[in-house]
């Protein structure tokens, strides 16, 4: 059940990982050099405005991107169909959303300017 | 002289409201097509058994089937190429009516939501100019026209629609056939209903529905290639919407 409009979003929302994945991995690998502490991580990501951003923009392009998965999926296989199915978007979005945008503030959030 | 073979058939026997296979024996021969087998049994052993059929040269698109469990037209398959080589006998068949489409009796389905779907498409020439006008000029190499040549030896036949898991999960979705019939339209420089027909294939059941598994494709009969049609598609709707298309 994708229109043109979703279907540009979640294209888009695919672009825009690409980049976001291979940075998450190349900091990752990059960051267990040597041990891995919370503090550590914390002391990266806490007040900054670029991790802060980095994993914003992560988290809304997955939860747009995973919402028209599932609304797919659901389409199709469960045969969900008008209001269920746009409940269901939404749902999943803001659902994904909310978890992720907690995830984010919690690093990111106050901490050594 | 050798005992005759025989090709053990089962025929899907029923109507909308269900039914079962039955168990016919039929002669082997030579050459044998598959809708061969299906008159045979009508004419010689059930003649109230319904199915379709018109050209029995692939060209009318009436007479697909469920052959062995995959869309096939019948009266272009061979018997040898699909019943298997059950030794000491003339191999095994099960026929079924067209996936993904109502069934009225036994092997006839209803067409009527497959080539709704094509009028959904707009998948209907609208002329851009009126009879009075000169012929239009169209370059044979141009890619347009190339890609519209690709697509327009459709029979209707319907075999890819049933091929089609999209369409098994997704009733709205528009179907393999129509989106290339719409492509070849799309292509047509003398079709003045463009911006309806972009319109047409971006809506819920459209052209973005497709996964481009490709099914339509290996099982249409003239070697169409639907999937291609669709991705084209996708394109000049993502244009259409960006605004890009001229
Ligand atoms: S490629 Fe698209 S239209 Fe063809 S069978 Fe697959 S989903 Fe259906
Ligand atoms: S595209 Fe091929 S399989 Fe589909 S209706 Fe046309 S001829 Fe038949
Ligand atoms: S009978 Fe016409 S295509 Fe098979």
């Amino acid at each position: 059940m994708l229109d043109v409009r979703l279907y540009l979003l979640q294209r888009l929302t695919a672009l825009m990982m690409i980049p976001l994945v291979l940075g998450h991995l190349v900091v990752m690998v990059y960051a267990v050099q040597g041990g891995l502490t919370a503090a550590e991580i914390l002391s990266r990501t806490q007040g900054s405005l670029v991790w802060g951003g980095f994993y914003g923009a992560f988290v809304l392009a997955a939860s747009i991107h995973g919402a028209i998965g599932l609304r797919a999926i659901s389409a199709e296989v469960l045969g969900l169909r008008g209001v269920g199915l746009t409940a269901l978007s939404w749902g999943v979005f803001l659902t994904l959303l909310l978890l992720g945008v907690r995830a984010v503030y919690a690093v990111t959030a106050g901490g050594p300017a | 002289m050798l005992e005759q073979s025989i090709l053990a058939t089962s025929v899907w026997r029923g109507d909308a409201e269900g039914g079962e296979f039955q168990r016919f024996e039929v002669p082997r021969r030579d050459s044998q097509t598959v809708l061969d087998v299906v008159t045979h049994i009508q004419q010689e052993l059930d003649p109230s058994l319904a199915y379709r059929f018109a050209c029995r040269v692939g060209m009318c698109g009436s007479c697909a089937m469920m052959v062995n469990g995959v869309p096939r037209w019948t009266c272009r398959t061979h018997v040898s190429k699909v019943s298997g080589n059950v030794s000491g006998g003339g191999g095994e068949l099960q026929i079924a009516p067209l996936r993904n489409l109502p069934v009225i009796r036994d092997l006839v389905v209803d067409m009527a939501p497959f080539f709704d779907k094509w009028t959904a498409a707009e998948g209907v020439f609208r002329p851009s100019e009126t009879r009075a006008a000169p012929m239009a000029k169209v370059q044979p190499g141009s890619p347009a026209r190339a890609a519209a040549n690709a697509g327009i030896e459709c029979i209707n036949c319907a075999v890819c629609y049933a091929a089609c898991d999209v369409v098994a999960g997704n009733t709205d979705y528009l179907g393999p056939a129509a989106l290339n019939r719409a492509w070849t339209l799309v292509n047509d420089a003398r079709d003045g209903g463009q911006a309806e027909r972009i319109d047409a294939v971006s809506s819920e059941g459209g052209c973005h529905n497709c996964h481009s598994m490709g099914s339509c494709a290996q099982f249409c009969p003239n070697a169409l290639n639907p999937t291609a049609a669709i991705a084209g598609l996708k394109r000049e709707t993502v244009k259409a919407k960006l605004g890009w298309r001229r």
